[in-house]
């Protein structure tokens, strides 16, 4: 397995480290309930270092990464931060990504760890015809995320950017926090306001003890890959593996609003106009457990005895106190309040479709 | 980690007290403390049978489902409500929160089961294969 530079720092704070594709990292320290809790009232820290990132620089960057991504890239300015499903040709998702914008010829992508190879194959493939260099540059950077409406207030101690400037999405390319100069992004993956740092390896110790001391008293906590799952499975955010795959489209996946089909030529823009204009087969939605029980992962979704979708992820929502699931859905079947039965290990189980997301975000406009 | 001295175990990380022919069955503080967080559990049904070995019920934690197993044969004469609506009460103490009751049928099964210091020989082992 893989160590993040923080590793003996979770060792050394109780974490209970387990094999995340690769990379040793902590499903908790004190409990993921309680982290989670924390996260939301306080705030959490969180180690993403395993998170992939690529530069794309050249003369036909811009153009390059408007053709290989959904979202409209064009409309980004340097500073800002954009969110983007990356596609195949036919419609899957081959990742879904960050994309930061340095200037016109630069840009930094942040991918998922687990994808991070495929991805870079597959730019570095799709890049020959532009003039542009990628490059993996994921050993370059670890990264903190800072979670929760304290964050702020706590990384503000650390730092003279004035973040209270700093909208949700926008970066500082180079902002010196504890005496490190970093990427510090108004981004993440909780639901709740929150910062993401990018920074060398070797500053990674220095910088989460700083922040865990800063935080120490304002109720910020360490926590890990357990809690970032529930965060952002209640604030309806898709993992990729689960509501994105190969097999599921962006449209599925109800992220319309990051697949700009009017702009100029992208993979996959065929094959997801043809979708859009035929009608989806099938939509992630929202379950609700009417009787109890926990959704996970795979479980059938049933009406009538028959199949009508999946569970994409499902989970006990520690913030709502609900046993919750997202599901991709036979589009017959996903207006709220439609009930189906969720197959709980052998035993079909009331549920119900309501609204999401479950947890409503809580971003710094 | 708490092993009391009074019970009897498994190795599969459930407890046994009895009071005559009457088996309290539970899960151990080292079940709770590697399930983590438990977010529900699926009673059994008073009145069914089971065998000593098989599932007796399962608890969900946030991240996974888990099967309790019987550690005696017998009929389910009583189950804890009360782990219905606070699943909880499993973390907070695992030794006074039963899960069922079982009236055994072969009390001599009792006798199999590891005393309290064989099971913390074994939770060792285990602690260390788990590395």
């Amino acid at each position: 397995m893989r160590k993040t530079p923080l590793y003996e720092k979770h060792v050394a704070l109780g974490g209970r480290v387990v094999d995340f594709f690769g990379w040793a990292l902590p499903v908790q320290y004190s409990g993921i309930v309680e982290e989670h809790l924390a996260t939301r009232k306080a705030a959490g820290l969180f180690d993403v270092s395993h998170m992939g990132e690529i530069t794309i620089e050249g003369k036909d960057a811009l153009k390059f990464i408007n053709y290989l991504v959904t979202n409209d890239v064009t409309k980004l300015v340097p500073g800002k931060v954009m969110y983007s499903p990356m596609c195949y040709e036919h419609g899957g998702v081959v990742d879904d990504l960050l994309i930061y914008m340095y200037d016109e010829n630069r840009f930094l992508l942040v991918v998922n760890a687990a994808n991070k190879d495929k991805d870079y194959q597959w730019i570095a493939d799709k890049s020959k015809k532009f003039d542009v260099k990628a490059e993996d540059v994921s050993d370059s950077y670890a990264q903190i995320a800072i979670q929760g409406p304290k964050a702020e207030g706590i990384l503000q101690k650390l730092t003279d950017v004035a973040l209270d400037e700093m909208k949700f999405y926008t970066f500082k390319d180079r902002a010196s926090v504890g005496g490190v100069d970093l990427l510090l992004s108004r981004t993440g993956y909780t639901g709740e306001d929150g910062f993401e740092l990018y920074l060398p390896p070797g500053d990674a110790g220095h910088i989460w003890d700083e922040l865990l001391k800063a935080g120490k008293e304002e109720g910020l906590v360490p926590a890990g890959l357990g809690a970032r799952d529930t965060l952002r499975f209640e604030a309806c955010l898709p993992l990729y593996g689960q509501e994105l795959s190969e097999d599921i489209t962006p449209l599925e996946a109800g992220l319309d609003f990051f697949v700009k089909l009017s702009k100029e030529d992208f993979i996959g823009r065929a094959s997801l106009l043809e979708q859009k204009e035929k009608g989806l087969k099938r939509k992630i939605a929202g379950l609700e457990m009417v009787e109890k029980g926990v959704p996970r992962h795979g479980y059938e979704v049933k009406s009538q005895g028959k199949s009508v979708g999946v569970i994409t992820s499902g989970s006990y929502a520690p913030s709502l106190e609900k046993y919750l699931a997202l599901a991709l859905l036979d589009s017959d079947y996903v207006e709220i309040g439609r009930e189906v039965y969720v197959d709980i290990r052998g035993k079909d189980r009331l549920a119900k479709v309501v609204e999401t997301p479950f947890y409503k975000r809580r971003y710094k406009k | 980690m708490n092993i009391p001295e009074n019970l009897k175990y498994t190795k599969t990380h459930e407890w046994v007290r009895v009071e005559g022919n009457k088996a309290y069955v539970g899960i151990t503080d080292f079940a709770q403390g590697h399930l983590g967080d438990i977010v529900y559990v699926e009673l059994p049904e008073v009145g069914s049978l089971v065998e000593a070995g098989e599932a007796l019920c399962s608890i969900e934690s946030v991240k996974a489902a888990s099967d309790v197993y019987s550690p005696v044969s017998g009929e389910i004469a009583e189950v804890n409500d009360a782990l219905e609506g606070e699943p909880g009460l499993l973390n907070e103490d695992p030794y006074e929160n039963w899960i069922a009751t079982i009236e055994m049928n072969n009390p001599e099964e009792v006798e199999t089961l590891l005393d309290a210091a064989s099971y913390a020989k074994h939770c060792e082992e285990e602690e260390e294969a788990m590395g």
